[in-house]
């Protein structure tokens, strides 16, 4: 336990120090965290998913904290919770047996209910949700590996059902930590291989003799194009250099040297060169709820120049990045603003920052912004491993990957 | 543990050098400034634990510390170390993973170069170290400077210490303005970046700065820069800790290490310059630094120790639009307007109508309605009552300000201040609820010297700073009956008067913005000193108080120092003439005087014959005759005395260009007895025929009033020339 926290602790304060920058390496690093805490943890033996659940929310809960503006810790977080959630669920519905499964289900609701009370609405709606759902393409792939696993359960409990409960609960509790871990491991090897789901839909989407234009460096959009050009197909390529990192320099380098028709431009150029382009494929730093997309600082007006030549605007996200908060909030959009020498030499300015004279505050003002906010109505083209989504659609993949009760992961473990 | 490795690293070499890659990387943060420039703040806290945008400097510098890959620290706490040492064991640095921070504490170091020779004899450095204080914000990487540190001491093992220095645009104000220090020269070598050359008092030297003739033999090429920001960052070798072991009087840093090192030429250790280019780096020397650097901060040049990153303890604080940082918990009432690139600290409360602009605010203050305040740092549990107007100060914790005070520009309240109502702070002025110690030192002489007196007197003052504290929280109760106190109608706290001649010296580096004239008045010497230096410096300085030490004073100095020297020579032969002491000792007494005030031998023969004169004239005579008579016996009686500090012939003239002097200004009975005298001077071998000769010639050019004793002794000197004719 002690390690376990140290562990956890050294991780906040890699993420306060903005030691952990990314996204993807973000998310794999916490899943990775969240794996080994939950393994490490000890669990009552009565409602261990309620317990599981609140432990992971006070991990959760301080990693958010540490570096609020690096949505995917929360994502992970989340996904966490709601995997616990499941298991919960399918555990105790194959105990339970087939045939009383919705009230059963509800039964279990139940018992959270009683320890979230405030939340119970939300709960009830989201068992509602649960058991009403259809079943999508997800759901459908998630139950085979459950329905494997359940038998011997209720083989192993299924004389004796209903009184033998508890000494059930102790098989059981091994089970749901083994199975959430199960399915933890199953995320980060979601999260790990994302790009290369991504990257297999390559060829659905470019085309020959096509010009592609992206803007600063991504790492999905690098495997996507290089999946394509694998596949054959001849494509040009315009790289906006993404001041002021000017990651697109590299970005350009690497992608000459895989062997593609690479081009640099300038941010500014994006809009005299959008004419000649095909199609906008760029990365993202989070999907939001509503499908609008949190991006590195300059994609606003490419997707605006975009949007005015009718140019397809495809945003490649792994599912790590969909996160199931809503931008209305100013707290989610954060941005986070760099340190100004990015943009110009400290040295060569420090006249004009000068404070000592005139009226005491500086006169010159640098702004470095890391992200942009890209609405959903300038989005043509979610990219995910799932396959190619609406803008529209994005509100159904978070029903599939968040649970509703852990929407707000910091405001209910501090009620 | 660490005691036991011993001190190899020291040695050099090879060995050095296969440690170098395995020992953990150590820093050594001087938690003491060892000046007074904060004072009075300073007297109740360490400087290190002063909210900088509300987080303590030394977290600034620790965070950046372990960013940069440091493991080990050791910090060095002298004054207040108590209260620093408290604060680290209460706060998360101890403890940490991969990353250890260790106190040493000492109770007489008095600079920092006791403070290295201390952590010398504690053998806990055993390789290449960082060498900081704890008032360094900087975010800077070190792995690049470091590396190249190493691979100079691979080569060159002399290569003791990379300095990190930063561009700054060179204008004429900025050095003043952005930090409140003067202008600083480097000499670099281009090629090596090594450092040749550092004078950061130019200001003093008028504009002109002497090099080494040998510099530019040594050297191919020598790039003189003014545009360098010292960020005070060293890396260091273990060799200079035994350095200054060495050398016991080296105090200070810069001045004394650092020019020791450039000058000394016999040992030949060499010091090399990293220059950042997009990292920030700078230390808080002063209120004006302490300003910038918080605006630097709030600007965002330091990220990520920026307040709404939390780089360490500090509370969760949202940047809001337009630079705004608010912590989670602030009351702000809807009509207060926050203006842009202000801190608020959380639990702070702001009334209705309340203007804030540029300011940091801590946390628990409460601040009430109608008040103003501008570019203002406002520290923790601060409560200012409806009304009051603050622009541009410096508050403490726990001050109370009575509704209706106004603090002018550049005030610093310190501790639990409270000023009373309707009350106005005069500008500049520094109020504490400590007295002000009797004993005033200039403070930018102090912030240079060797100021071993200072601190003794902060330490003992710090001590009696709690009990003294104790004594007015009693009295306070008195003091609200009390009718007026020093700062307005119930207030408690004591301004202190700024030290004579100080006064103008104090926007220099106050965290008030430089006024109009002031500035107009820098540009204006700033350009003057380069017509200065274009046309042959005949031009008259112009006065101000930029040159403090401008041509005319130091001429005055010099006066000062021997007339000075005169009297104690005088007083020193006077003894020997009543109690016997023997010529040799009187030699011994003199020579000593003379090196203590660094004068020429030539002063001594003058002062030495003026005594002799003074004595003369002071034993009772009658008659002008008499007088003669009382100066030959002196003179027969200290012959040889005399004769000792006449060499040669320059110290010949300078006696009587002296005895002229005298003639001419001080003892007006001599001018009669002139040539007598210069006769009887002659006879008894004293002065050459040669000296009086050339005298004589010299004086020939000169202004006719001067003549008046050239024409007496007219006669004499035709005789002299002809004797010595003849004897041709």
């Amino acid at each position: 336990m002690p390690d376990v926290q140290s562990m956890v602790n050294e991780f906040v304060i890699k993420l306060k120090k903005r030691k952990v920058e990314g996204s993807k390496s973000t998310a794999k690093l916490t899943a990775e965290l969240l794996r080994s805490f939950i393994s490490q943890q000890r669990l009552p033996h009565s409602n261990q998913a309620g317990a599981l659940i609140d432990a992971v929310k006070a991990v959760g809960e301080k990693l958010i904290a540490a570096n609020p503006v690096e949505l995917a810790v929360g994502n992970v977080v989340r996904r966490v919770l709601h995997i616990i959630r499941e298991e919960d669920l399918s555990l105790t519905t194959a105990a339970v047996g087939g045939l009383s499964l919705a009230a059963e289900s509800d039964d279990e609701n139940d018992t959270e209910q009683d320890d979230h009370p405030v939340l119970s609405a939300t709960a009830v709606a989201a068992a509602a949700r649960n058991a009403l759902r259809p079943p999508s393409l997800q759901t459908l792939l998630e139950d085979i590996p459950h329905s494997a696993v359940a038998p011997p359960t209720s083989s192993s409990g299924g004389d004796s059902e209903g009184k033998s409960k508890s000494a059930d609960k102790n098989s059981m509790t091994r089970k749901l930590k083994h199975n959430v871990i199960e399915a933890v491991n199953e995320l980060i090897q979601e999260i790990s291989t994302c790009h290369e789901q991504i990257a297999e839909q390559a060829v659905e989407h470019i085309h020959h003799n096509e010009v592609i234009l992206t803007l600063g460096s991504s790492r999905t959009v690098m495997e996507f194009l290089c999946a394509a050009k694998e596949k054959k197909r001849s494509f040009r390529v315009f790289v906006a250099e993404g001041a002021p990192r000017y990651q697109g320099h590299a970005f350009a380098k690497e992608l000459a040297g895989r062997g593609l028709q690479t081009t640099v431009i300038t941010d500014s150029a994006v809009f005299a060169m959008i004419s000649r382009v095909n199609m906008v494929i760029v990365g993202a730093h989070a999907v939001m709820a509503n499908g609008g997309v949190i991006a590195p600082v300059g994609l606003n007006m490419v997707a605006l120049a975009a949007q005015r030549h009718a140019v397809p605007f495809v945003v490649l996200a792994g599912v790590h990045k969909l996160c199931p908060l809503y931008p209305h909030n100013p707290e989610v959009l954060l941005n986070e603003l760099k340190s100004p020498s990015e943009l110009l030499d400290f040295g060569e300015f420090s006249d004009c920052l000068d404070v000592g004279s005139g009226t005491g505050s500086p006169l010159l003002h640098v702004v470095n912004p890391a992200f942009d906010y890209v609405p959903p109505n300038l989005v043509n083209l979610f990219i995910t491993d799932t396959g190619g989504h609406n803008p529209s659609y994005i509100y159904r993949l978070i029903a599939d990957y968040y649970s509703a009760d852990d929407l707000v992961v910091r405001r209910k473990s501090a009620s | 543990m660490v005691a036991k490795k011993g001190n190899k690293g020291g040695m050099g070499g090879e060995d050095a050098e296969e440690e170098l890659t395995r020992v953990p990387l150590q820093a050594i943060l001087l938690a003491d400034s060892f000046a007074t420039l904060f004072r009075p703040i300073t007297l109740e806290r360490p400087k290190v634990l002063l909210p900088l945008v509300n987080a303590p400097m030394i977290d600034y510098t620790l965070a950046w510390l372990e960013s940069a890959g440091v493991d080990e620290v050791f910090v060095f706490c002298c004054a207040h170390s108590k209260q620093v040492i408290d604060y680290l064991e209460n706060s998360k640095w101890f403890g940490q993973p991969n990353f250890s921070v260790t106190t040493i504490e000492s109770y007489n170091s008095t600079s920092a170069g006791d403070a290295l020779r201390l952590i010398y004899e504690k053998h806990v450095i055993r390789g290449d170290f960082i060498l900081v204080t704890g008032d360094t914000v900087s975010n800077m990487p070190l792995t690049q400077a470091l590396k190249e540190h190493k691979e100079r001491r691979r080569k060159d093992s002399n290569a003791v210490m990379t300095m990190v220095i930063k561009q700054s645009k060179s204008s004429p104000i900025t050095h003043q303005s952005r930090l409140g220090t003067e202008e600083l020269f480097m000499a670099i070598d281009p090629e090596t970046k090594q450092l040749l050359y550092y004078e950061d008092k130019a200001a003093a030297l008028k504009g002109t700065i002497s090099l080494d003739k040998a510099l530019l033999m040594d050297n191919s090429s020598i790039s003189l820069h003014n545009d360098k920001q010292d960020c005070y960052i060293d890396i260091c070798s273990p060799e200079v800790l035994s350095l200054f072991t060495d050398n016991f009087d080296y105090q200070h840093l810069r001045r004394h290490f650092v020019k020791g090192l450039l000058v000394d030429d016999i040992m030949g250790y060499k010091i090399f310059t990293h220059e950042i280019h997009s990292s920030y780096a700078a230390r808080i020397d002063n209120y004006r630094s302490y300003d910038t650097i918080s605006k630097d901060i709030i600007q965002r040049w330091t990220y990520p120790l920026v307040p709404d990153v939390q780089f360490f303890g500090n509370s969760v604080t949202k940047l809001e639009r337009q630079g705004m940082y608010r912590a989670s918990d602030v009351e702000l009432s809807r009509s207060a307007k926050i203006g842009p690139f202000t801190v608020i600290g959380s639990g702070t409360k702001i009334g209705n109508y309340t203007e804030v602009s540029n300011s940091v605010i801590g946390e628990g203050c409460v601040i009430g309605s109608d008040v103003s305040i501008d570019g203002c740092y406002i520290w923790d549990k601060v409560t200012i009552e409806d009304g009051c107007k603050l622009k541009h100060a410096i508050v403490c914790d726990g001050v109370i300000m009575k509704s209706g005070a106004v603090l002018e520009a550049g005030v610093v309240l310190s501790f639990k201040v409270i000023i009373g109502s309707r009350f106005v702070v005069p500008a500049y002025s520094k109020v504490s609820l400590l007295q002000q110690p009797v004993k005033q030192d200039s403070d930018e002489e102090l912030e240079y010297a060797d100021n071993s007196s200072g601190n003794i007197e902060i330490a003992t003052l710090s001590n009696a700073a709690e009990k003294l504290e104790e004594e007015l929280r009693t009295e306070l109760s008195d003091s609200q009956i009390q009718s007026v106190s020093e700062v307005g109608n119930g207030g408690a706290g004591f301004i202190w008067s700024v030290s004579e001649g100080g006064h103008d010296e104090e926007w220099r580096h106050s965290v008030a913005p430089i006024p109009m004239d002031r500035l107009v008045e820098i540009i204006k010497n700033a350009t003057d000193e380069l017509d200065i230096s274009n046309e042959d410096g005949n031009i008259l300085p112009p006065s101000g108080e930029l040159e403090p030490d401008s041509v005319n004073d130091s001429d005055e100095d010099v006066r000062d120092d021997s007339v000075q020297f005169e009297k104690e020579v005088e007083a020193t032969f006077l003894r020997a003439v009543n109690e016997n002491v023997k010529e040799d000792h009187v030699i011994l007494e003199v020579n000593s005087l003379r090196l203590s005030y660094n004068l020429a031998a030539t002063d001594c023969a003058g002062a030495l014959f003026y005594a002799m004169m003074k004595l003369a004239l002071d034993a009772p005579h009658g008659s002008p005759g008499e007088l003669v008579k009382n100066v030959a016996a002196v003179i027969t009686k200290w012959n040889k005395l005399l004769k000792y500090y006449l060499p040669s012939i320059d110290e010949e003239i300078e006696v009587i260009l002296k005895f002229e002097e005298m003639c001419l200004e001080s003892t007006k009975e001599y001018s009669t007895l002139f040539v007598q005298i210069l006769h009887l001077l002659y006879d008894k071998d004293i002065l050459e025929e040669d000296a009086i000769l050339n005298w004589a010639s010299e004086k020939e050019e000169a202004d006719e009033s001067d003549k008046l004793l050239l024409k007496q002794a007219e006669k004499f000197i035709q005789w002299l020339n002809e004797a010595s004719e003849e004897e041709e």
